[in-house]
């Protein structure tokens, strides 16, 4: 596993952002993590890199515990893992050249010296797809596209085993989005990092991952295969996720059965007792109200849920409820 | 005569720069009960266009040109002492963050009050009733207690809910509504969208939805513009656009889609926009289009029928039913 997070809990004063939450990403694997705003998707992201302190929990990134690392112990770590922003705006210094910030992490890891450097810079930039002049350009003279593109080849020059990438797409226009999601997909394959994509954009992890876990109130209710989530999503807030993303079909998506989910988000400061989904699960009854369902796989096919209702012979089914 | 109107709409922006076109004659009718998308990537001007219409555009650098009618009644000449009955009153506005749009200084009840006392000169009573409804309409739980309640305390699905219920409160006869739910999570989407379903099979009123997301387009609208460097390439009743595409430009949109992925990879769209302080007398589209011949470096397709009901500009049009 390069990845393994067991029971992780980021408290943020009285927010319970992430509240146990634990996952596995293996080698050269692609999970998806998907949530709605305040589900505490991101905050597992900077967990991982530990750009926030876990309250509980440990981090385990390739087989070594970082829960507790110090800022010195955890700095040669720091080659093996690389965020992915959604701004790649904000996140790159304004006042840098495009050389500068792409080949910043190999001088700060001292693992090249300058010309090596600019060797791998223009190695970098040949593999994200700018042209070699754009080392001399400053970030506000490029493109959302193109500046993905460099924080991309700023993450990946250190040829890290873990990505996480925080939305890395969602600012982007379709038709960038297409090609930053096809050079994602080729530099995974050619370089072979696993990667967690953090998302609310059930479309992209479709596309990209191999494994989707989705979060809701600050846990994980649901993981599975790509395949195995999309076609037969067992916990009734995938199921709401699912069909509330309406496809670019208007036959189809006008025929499609709805699950409109009552009310909002309730508040991560004080989250529902029992299962978090019953204030909005149309399938909610007594014990949802009281007692918190635990992540199970009932049939053992990698596929676990956290809902009273999933068993070893029945999947609840949200929308026949209207 | 359709409800709306706007024909030969060009409109350009002063800058240091000199002068930014973001529209580029724009020609489109909006009927009663009619929902239209316009759609289109960042900067191809369909805010611009659909803005044009309530005039809220900034005064001193905005160059317009052409003609916008509302029941017949030009509204870019209009004094603007009577364009501000106009709007609020027959065209209203959503904006796509609502937490900006609403005065977080005052109560929800009083900012929706407000414009139904200005608008319709109804009593303090009378328009709290009124605006108890309406935030029945749109859906708020509880309206009795969320009128005392700042914008603050409200989620952004509610906030978003409470924007329209303002822009709805004097029946508007137009609704221009620009991403109204890009800021909101799918799940509170699917309800807001409903909200302006329900306006316009209860109401009649008729709703310009500014999106760029073709899954939206797909579930609300009755027809769709598709627009690119400021002109109308596209442009059709959605099922028939989305069955039979004909601009390259929408085909490569709705294949650039992670959800349309052939073998694991999506279609993408090379090349960039063509910058809007240029205006070549070709297609703008040609240098990203798959279909390029040489007439369209030469000259720039019109925006013709192709097809019954169906609209586009380009020499080339594929998607023959």
């Amino acid at each position: 596993m390069i990845l393994r997070i067991d029971n992780l809990v980021k408290h943020y004063g009285a927010v319970r952002a992430v509240d146990g939450l634990s996952l596995e990403i293996g080698e050269g694997e692609v999970l998806g993590l998907v949530g709605e705003s305040g589900s505490g998707k991101s905050t597992v992201g900077k967990c991982v890199l530990r750009l926030t302190e876990p309250t509980a929990g440990t981090i385990e990134l390739n087989g070594r515990d970082i829960t507790h690392l110090s800022r010195r112990a955890m700095r040669p770590l720091r080659r093996d893992v690389h965020m992915v922003f959604q701004d790649p705006y904000s996140s790159l210094n304004p006042r840098f050249t495009i050389e500068r910030i792409i080949g910043e992490p190999l001088l700060r890891h001292k693992v090249a010296d300058r010309r090596e450097t600019s060797r791998r810079v223009a190695e970098m930039l040949e593999k994200v797809g700018l042209r070699q002049e754009m080392r001399s350009r400053f970030p506000h003279e490029l493109s959302g596209g193109q500046r993905q593109r460099v924080g991309l080849a700023r993450a990946l020059i250190l040829e890290p085993k873990l990505v996480v990438a925080d939305e890395p797409v969602s600012a982007l226009d379709v038709s960038v989005q297409a090609s930053v999601l096809n050079l994602i997909t080729d530099l995974q394959r050619d370089m072979g990092f696993s990667c967690l994509f953090i998302t609310h954009d059930l479309s992209v992890v479709e596309f990209l991952a191999d494994r989707i876990a989705v979060m809701y109130l600050g846990k994980l209710v649901e993981s599975g295969p790509t395949k195995e989530i999309f076609a037969r999503p067992r916990h009734p807030y995938t199921q709401a996720l699912l069909s509330a993303a309406p496809v670019a079909d208007p036959v189809r998506q006008r025929q499609r059965r709805r699950i409109v989910l009552g009310g909002d988000v309730p508040s991560p400061v004080d989250p529902p007792a029992g299962c978090r989904f019953h204030t909005r699960c149309p399938l909610a009854y007594d014990e949802c109200r009281t007692v918190e369902p635990a992540l199970k796989d009932p049939r053992g096919n990698g596929h676990p849920a956290a809902c009273h209702l999933v068993t070893a012979d029945r999947v609840p089914d949200a929308a026949a409820t209207r | 005569m359709s409800l709306l109107e706007i024909t030969d709409l060009s409109v350009g922006f002063a800058t240091e720069d000199g002068l930014v076109q973001a529209v580029r004659d724009i020609s489109l009718t909006l009927d009663e009960g009619e929902i239209l998308a316009l759609c289109g990537e960042s900067g191809c001007g369909k805010s611009v266009t659909a803005m044009s219409v309530p005039r809220l555009l900034p005064p001193d650098t905005t160059r317009l040109s052409g003609s916008v009618t509302l029941d017949g009644r030009e509204l870019t000449t209009l004094p603007e002492a009577e364009m501000r009955r106009v709007r609020g009153k027959s065209v209203s506005v959503v904006f796509q963050e609502p937490m900006t749009s609403l005065n977080p200084s005052f109560t929800v009840g009083y900012q929706i009050t407000e414009v139904l006392r200005r608008h319709e000169s109804l009593s303090r009573q009378a328009a709290g009733r009124r605006a108890v409804e309406l935030l029945e309409l749109v859906g708020i739980p509880a309206p009795q207690r969320r009128m005392k309640e700042y914008p603050h305390q409200l989620s952004g699905g509610m906030r978003q809910r409470v924007m329209i219920a303002i822009a709805v409160a004097c029946e508007p006869r137009v609704l221009i509504a620009d991403e109204p739910t890009t800021a909101l999570d799918v799940t509170i989407q699917a309800g807001v969208l409903d909200v302006f379903r329900d306006l316009r099979d209860r109401l009649g009123t008729a709703i310009i939805l500014i999106t760029h997301d073709l899954g939206v387009v797909a579930d609300i609208a009755d027809r769709a513009v598709v627009m690119y460097a400021g002109r109308a390439v596209e442009q059709a009743p959605v099922t028939e656009l989305f069955a039979h595409p004909r601009h390259p430009y929408t085909l490569g949109l709705m294949k650039a889609l992670p959800s349309a992925a052939v073998n694991g990879r999506l279609a993408e769209i090379p090349g960039m926009v063509p910058s809007p302080l240029s205006d070549p007398d070709e297609c703008a589209f040609h240098d990203r289009c798959p279909r390029v011949q040489a007439d369209c470096r030469l000259s720039r397709p019109p925006l013709v029928r192709q097809g019954e009901d169906h609209l586009a500009a380009c020499f080339h049009p594929g998607g023959q039913s």
